[in-house]
């Protein structure tokens, strides 16, 4: 047993495990909440049916999926149609491997670890280039090349965008580049007097270009394209382009969250004595809190079984609450609470942004990313680069 | 020891079988899938020699940038006829001198062994110690030894990428 613990690809392993069984239970519940912060701003309440206020309807979306019939259009492509969907999540899986939940959960801490989240975002638009192709659909062929003008465009910004970030930690590899701003005492979204602020903006718009999310949905504009390129989906292979789009705005969450706010660094790193409130008070209130104020909801349902489920619902948040305040657990779960605080605010902001702008129009589309997120992202390279120099000097 | 050469056989085939069937199969779209597995193939053996950068390099730039590109290319134009034509030209006596030079060049290299390859100095006593500064020592190698190369290459891509702008307008 000790032999097994001790290996050197336990950890890994285990981590690798823990991300499969993960990532499409949290690409679910994120379409939950996706619907429910969007029916909030549109003051409606969303999917209520299943279990207490939609609790359950991702499992209930997930097994109608798995169940559908798997319909194969005749004239189509059947073995790229097949496997067009497995590259997109693959893909997108591969890309957890170097993202640094905490300081000791990582797969891999690659010296190269911020290239390959990049080079692996843009296998990804293979899926779903071979998935338009192959459909044999005029809409889907039509989602498919606007995909990857649209993704060929806007990379060139996300490379200027990372490229900033990675001037001011001065590593690619992941871990490093949280350290570097333990280094530096402050986020990298502050460093160089606060320029930073420049290449982050432009590369949250960049990463909402890329993970085809509105405003620059164009790939599945449903008014225009039905669904885009995945018209012809259905079933499993849907459920696997759905999951590639959930992972992927994890992903550029958090990178945006390694690169620009401090990964699982708490604020103000460099302030010690902000250590306990921050690390025992903040999350123990937040998850103890939404705990308490789920169970005001428990007297509003009528049905028992619903009562029972958001009563455990309330619980598991209190223990979750009530393990932080546990310094030997504290300690290691405070980093990885940190990260996904931080991704689960850039996930709200992206599906804010959803709610608030109208798609942009294609050729508008071109224009924000050719005429001004590129020449900004250049010239923030440059300027970041004077003021690093002038910082460290 | 033993992982490592299985995992170099995988690429070595994914490599070889990509290449052989980017020139035999008919349809246009299929050779690209074909050429992307070689290539990823190709970034796998990189990755093997502990080269993460051209590793990662390799997957953004071919697969992720051309080879995107080649299939956009491919779906824009109506490829029907192609896949109908003859799929082999007769230019036998060019492709059997091409493919004897070659072939006279591996078997060479074969013959000669390890003593036949030029190895830079500090090449292999680089690569083992600074497994971390990997990206530090091409870019060091690049922007000194081999600089005048590097800016000449840069030139290069400035000439195609202006040559392609006045090709592509109408009006300047």
């Amino acid at each position: 047993m000790h032999a097994i613990i001790s290996h050197p690809l336990f950890a890994p392993v285990l981590i690798t495990l823990a991300l499969i069984a993960a990532v499409p239970l949290v690409a679910g519940y994120l379409s939950l909440v996706e619907r429910k912060v969007l029916a909030d701003f549109q003051v409606r309440l969303g999917p209520m049916r299943v279990g207490p206020h939609g609790f359950l309807q991702p499992i209930a979306d997930a097994v109608k999926l798995l169940i559908k019939e798997d319909i194969i259009p005749s004239d189509s492509d059947k073995a790229i149609f097949w496997f067009a969907p497995c590259v997109s999540t693959c893909a997108a899986l591969t890309a957890f491997s170097v993202l640094p939940f905490a300081r000791n959960i990582a797969v891999a801490d690659v010296n190269v670890g911020l290239l390959v989240v990049s080079s692996m975002s843009s296998v990804g638009i293979l899926g779903i280039i071979l998935g338009g192709w192959s459909s044999n659909s005029h809409y889907s062929l039509l989602g498919a090349l606007r995909s990857a003008a649209q993704l060929v465009s806007y990379e060139v910004a996300l490379a200027f965008a990372l490229l900033s970030g990675v001037m001011a930690a001065g590593t690619l590899s992941m871990q490093g580049i949280v350290k570097a701003q333990l280094e530096h005492g402050v986020w990298g979204v502050f460093a160089n007097y606060g320029f930073m602020i420049v290449p982050f903006a432009v590369y949250i718009i960049a990463a909402t270009a890329e993970t085809n999310r509105a405003p620059f949905d164009m790939p599945e504009a449903e008014s225009e394209l039905v669904a885009g390129f995945h018209t012809e989906y259905s079933g499993f292979r849907f459920a696997l382009y759905f999951l590639a789009e959930y992972a992927n705005v994890f992903v550029v969450a958090a990178v945006a969250v390694t690169l620009f706010l401090g990964g699982w660094l708490r604020p103000f790193p460099g302030v010690s004595w902000l250590a306990v409130p921050l690390n025992y008070g903040f999350p123990a209130v937040l998850l103890g809190g939404s705990g308490l104020l789920t169970l005001t909801l428990v007297r509003k349902l009528k049905d028992p079984l619903q009562q029972k489920v958001l009563v455990f619902l309330a619980v598991t948040l209190a223990i979750l609450g009530a393990v932080f305040l546990v310094p030997a657990v504290n300690g290691a779960v405070a980093g990885l609470f940190w990260f996904l605080f931080k991704v689960s605010c850039l996930i709200y902001v992206q599906i804010w942004f959803r709610g608030t702008f109208p798609r942009f129009r294609y050729d508008q589309l071109m224009n924000i990313g050719w005429k001004i997120a590129i020449p900004v992202g250049m010239a923030a390279v440059l300027i970041n680069a004077l003021l690093g120099m002038i910082s460290r000097a | 020891m033993l992982i490592d050469t299985v995992l170099f056989y995988i690429f070595a085939a994914m490599v070889l079988s990509g290449a052989i069937f980017t020139i035999t199969r008919r349809s246009a779209v299929h050779s690209a899938i074909s050429l992307i597995c070689s290539l990823l193939g190709v970034a796998g053996l990189f990755l093997l020699q502990r080269a993460e950068f051209l590793f990662a390099v390799q997957i953004v730039l071919y697969v992720g940038g051309i080879m995107v590109l080649f299939l956009f290319v491919i779906m824009l134009v109506n490829l029907d006829l192609a896949a109908k034509a003859r799929q082999f030209n007769r230019a036998w006596a060019v492709g059997i001198a091409a493919v004897a030079v070659v072939g006279a060049e591996m078997a060479w290299f074969l013959y000669r062994g390890r003593a036949a390859f030029h190895i830079a100095e500090n090449g292999g006593a680089g690569l083992g110690s600074a497994a971390a500064g990997n990206t530090e020592m091409i870019a060091d190698s690049l922007f000194s030894e081999y600089l005048l190369p590097f800016e000449i290459a840069s030139v290069l891509l400035l000439v195609a990428v202006v040559g392609s702008v006045v090709m592509a307008k109408k009006r300047i």
